[in-house]
């Protein structure tokens, strides 16, 4: 461990930017977070466990969690075909689909929501269609998936990009000239070298999801045990003055959403280990 | 490259100068003796946008005509729920103007800002202007639907918001249960029950009452959407009244939207006096008329235009405190956790 700090970094002084780091990252992220902490303690035991733990508010957990999970892995695919296309071929209009990636960052999520209500809708343009073959969009659970996966494509194609620019084509030929056909270069070759990449996208769509509200009211149809999200069981206790109660929950998607984030983490280790180790 | 620099220019010019002149407007009066300008936050709920926009316009001009003071009125609109919270967490609010007394009693309660009696003290309840609870159906009314107990039936899907999340959605189910007290001889029972069938005509619960809107009107899901008068009176203007029609039931719950005085924060930067006359406008004949413009019904009928008052049609109404007892028990009862309503939402839920 000591050699880490002892290295001679570009940057000098590790005591004053780790200093920096810890203080600056406490007072943005954590004396906020501390402060849901404290006033959930403000309810005891009993009455946190009755706020977090009972089958309605378990309903939405595994809805949120589920439908960010799906919506993070269909990112993570979806987002890698994109970012491909775009850094590895040359077309007219590039830049302007380059540009349009960013759209769901920049757009208020209630836009969103709405915009995605009123296409699949069973009056609208593509609710119409997928109607009649029993495929119900808006109002159920892959309404709300669809709405995740539009906010957090974004993320998957925006880590990809450079990871893929790097990559050199040569390891490719490299690859081909030694006899492997092309599913054995993707996994073998192109892979395990973005996978890093890769995983750090899909956790950042996947926290994104977890905490998204605007753009998920809409077309959730918000029914109990249902299509409810856990932000509207936040918000709806917050209508009634549970400030506790909201924070209770808050805390208990905090350690969830953490807990995910820390295992992707550990995962992108591993992955970045093993391909650097030459495995 | 050069538009953007010159766009960018502006742009910081822009915000100089508003920050210069946001000073200028905090006070200091000017050289000629001339009184200080009193600035007024009105917070109030989503849609009054439009009504206040009016009434602040006149009433600036009448305020400084009758005193001699330059007075600002400036507006904040949000969901109900979310306005009380704000001005609990802070926001510096002269005047509330909410859609239930719920959410002004708990601002009441958690700050002390102003007495607990707030409602007493002006007339009405402190409502310069109410409204109701009706049905907005498509053109035609297809499935006939004339009273409350058309929205129970078979095959019947009926729009309205959550009211967990939207506070005006809270009068559309204590319309429904105090339609049912009366139908059923006070019976509690039958009462829930009504209810119960009614929501289970729901198919989707808007988190608000725009929200729910537009599901009816732009998404058009759903056979009638319940709603406050003076929205749906506000959608057939904005939509045409050749899409959709307003059914006013035998008998409906009277909504009302008090308003107050935040004493403490008025009195902080000497506004007390301004903020009490601005609510008195409310009542006066200038103000009745704009509320009843605007869709409103107003408190003293005698000083609006008859053309607008054509537009609300004779219903029975009942109120929240002879029915329910009031609004802090109807909410524990019915719309806390665990209430009435949740019950019912799970029976739904295990039922499908």
């Amino acid at each position: 461990m000591s050699n880490t700090f002892a290295k001679r970094q570009v940057i000098p002084g590790f005591g004053i930017t780790m200093g920096y780091t810890v203080t600056y990252l406490s007072l943005i992220v954590l004396i906020p977070l501390a402060a849901l902490f404290i006033k959930s303690a403000g309810l005891g035991w009993d009455d946190f466990w009755k706020a977090v733990w009972n089958p309605r508010v378990i309903a939405s957990y595994k809805l949120t969690f589920g439908a960010s999970l799906v919506a993070a892995i269909v990112n993570a695919v979806c987002g890698f075909v994109v970012a491909w296309t775009l850094v590895r071929y040359k077309f007219p209009g590039k830049a302007i689909i380059d540009a349009m990636i960013d759209l769901p960052f920049a757009l208020p999520t209630a836009v969103s929501g709405i915009a995605l209500t009123a296409v699949y809708s069973s009056h609208g343009w593509f609710g119409q269609y997928l109607e009649p073959l029993g495929i119900k969009v808006a109002y159920t659970p892959l309404g709300i998936t669809l709405a995740l996966v539009f906010i957090g494509l974004p993320f998957v194609v925006r880590t990809l990009q450079p990871a893929l620019a790097d990559l050199e084509r040569e390891s490719e030929e490299a690859a081909a000239s030694l006899g492997a056909n092309r599913f054995q270069t993707f996994t073998r070759v192109i892979l395990p070298t973005i996978l890093p990449a890769l995983l750090t996208g899909f956790a950042l769509s996947l926290a994104r999801a977890i905490g998204e509200y605007g753009s998920v009211v809409f077309i959730s149809g918000n029914m109990p045990m249902r299509t409810e999200i856990t932000s509207l069981l936040i918000i709806s206790k917050l209508e009634q003055y549970d400030t506790a109660g909201a924070a209770a929950i808050s805390v208990v998607m905090l350690i969830a959403s953490f807990g995910l984030l820390l295992a992707i983490n550990m995962l992108q280790h591993l992955a970045g280990r093993r391909y650097t180790a030459g495995a | 490259m050069k538009s953007f620099q010159k766009f960018a220019t502006s742009l910081l010019l822009a915000g100089l100068f508003a920050s210069w002149a946001g000073c200028g407007s905090s006070g200091a009066s000017s050289s000629d003796g001339a009184k200080e300008r009193i600035t007024l936050l009105n917070v109030s709920y989503d849609p009054t946008r439009e009504l206040y926009e009016e009434v602040n316009a006149e009433f600036e001009k009448q305020y400084e005509e009758k005193t001699g003071t330059p007075i600002k009125v400036e507006q904040s609109h949000g969901g109900a729920g979310k306005q009380a919270r704000a001005v609990i967490d802070g926001l510096k609010a002269d005047v509330l103007t909410l859609a239930i007394a719920y959410d002004i009693d708990q601002v009441s309660e958690l700050t002390q800002l102003f007495p607990k009696d707030w409602q007493k003290r002006l007339d009405n309840n402190s409502c310069p202007y109410t409204s109701t609870i009706v049905f907005l159906v498509r053109s035609g009314n297809p499935k006939q639907i004339k009273d409350w107990d058309d929205l129970v039936k078979e095959g019947v899907e009926v729009i309205t918001p959550n009211p967990k999340t939207s506070g005006g959605a809270r009068y559309n189910y204590l319309g429904a249960w105090g339609y049912a007290l009366k139908k059923f001889g006070n019976d509690e029972q039958k009462a829930r029950d009504f209810v119960k069938k009614l929501y289970e005509n729901v198919p989707v619960l808007g988190s608000g009452a725009r929200d729910s809107t537009t599901t009816f009107v732009q998404r058009e899901q759903g056979d009638v959407l319940i709603t406050w008068e003076n929205e749906a009176l506000l959608a057939l203007k904005e939509l045409g009244p050749e899409k959709f029609e307003i059914v006013v039931p035998s008998i409906s719950i009277l909504a009302e939207p008090p308003v107050t005085v935040v004493d403490k924060n008025a009195a902080a930067h000497g506004a007390q006096e301004a903020a009490q006359a601005y609510l008195e406008y409310l009542y006066s004949p200038a103000g009745q008329k704009l509320a009843a413009k605007h869709f409103y019904r107003p408190s003293l009928e005698q000083h609006a235009d008859p053309e607008d008052l054509k537009r609300f049609q004779e219903v029975e109404l009942f109120d929240v405190d002879d029915v329910f007892g009031g609004w802090s028990e109807a909410q524990a009862k019915h719309f806390n956790d665990g209430g009435i309503f949740d019950v019912i939402q799970e029976e739904i839920a295990s039922s499908k």
